[in-house]
């Protein structure tokens, strides 16, 4: 049996559903943004594993899939220095904790 | 066959740490459990002959975010206690979404009839990516290298201490 484009679609689906899982029960705000990670980990299997079944010969996918990895790094360095301004602010990382607009 | 069983190792490579990182409540250890599930998908993108991707992924994901996030725990040491509670309220309601959307998910895409080609990836894959980025997809270079500029502009103003 040959690996065909819905064994990588059914892998990036688990992975994508459990960074769902991630973000929506984890109380850190370090370990939301792992999950983002993830999710976005699934897409870019996505985009390299369409590339490589519907248009072999083309390099759009792997484009798209290097522009969202570089993206992933700029939310990653943006969203943890959040994080850091409201734990020096507020003392805690915890999201249901963090209530206030202004302090 | 040989490649089915390392797509399945692969795959279980990636997956099963990927679940320690949205369980553990060690939050250092669902940090270092990113780093083998990246490396399995940058198994899975040599599997799919996109090699240049397999080494930006390592580059940056396993280098360099995890050790950002390494990082950030550790300065933020009040919340990352193995006695802290690391899970909110929303369980239930968490593990419902995400177990629904999965079996959505897979039952459109398994019923779906994929129009797939066959053909051989261009056999330097590098040279391709190169040359398609400097022509064809040079307008998305230049802005994702903006963007690179702006966020680390913010990211220094953002975590700036204020005195």
């Amino acid at each position: 049996m040959q690996v065909g484009l819905a064994h990588y679609l059914v892998v990036s689906t688990l992975l994508f559903c459990l960074g769902l899982y991630g973000v929506l029960t984890r109380r850190n705000a370090v370990a939301i943004l792992m999950g983002v990670e993830l999710m976005l980990n699934a897409a870019n299997i996505n985009l390299v594993a369409f590339n490589r079944y519907a248009a072999p010969a083309a390099v759009g996918g792997q484009i798209f899939a290097l522009v969202v990895i570089t993206l992933a790094a700029c939310e990653a360095g943006v969203g943890l220095a959040l994080v850091m301004a409201a734990y020096r602010g507020l003392e805690t990382v915890h999201v249901d904790e963090i209530n206030l607009m202004k302090w | 066959m040989g490649e089915l069983a390392v797509f399945i190792i692969l795959a279980m490579v990636t997956l099963i740490p990927a679940a320690v990182v949205v369980t553990s409540r060690h939050l250092v250890r669902a940090a270092l459990s990113l780093v083998p599930t990246f490396l399995g998908v940058t198994g899975l993108y040599v599997l799919l002959h996109a090699e240049f991707v397999a080494g930006i992924q390592v580059l940056i994901y396993a280098g360099a975010i995890t050790v950002l996030i390494l990082f950030v725990i550790m300065l933020t040491e009040g919340g990352t206690g193995v006695r802290t509670r690391q899970i909110t309220d929303q369980v239930p309601l968490g593990a419902m979404a995400a177990v629904w959307l999965a079996f959505v998910v897979l039952a459109v895409t398994l019923r779906t009839p994929w129009r797939t080609q066959p053909g051989a990836a261009p056999s330097y894959g590098v040279a391709a990516v190169g040359t398609a980025f400097l022509t064809d997809y040079v307008l998305v270079f230049e802005v994702t290298s903006l963007v690179l500029l702006v966020s680390l502009i913010g990211a220094i103003v953002i975590a700036r201490r204020e005195s």
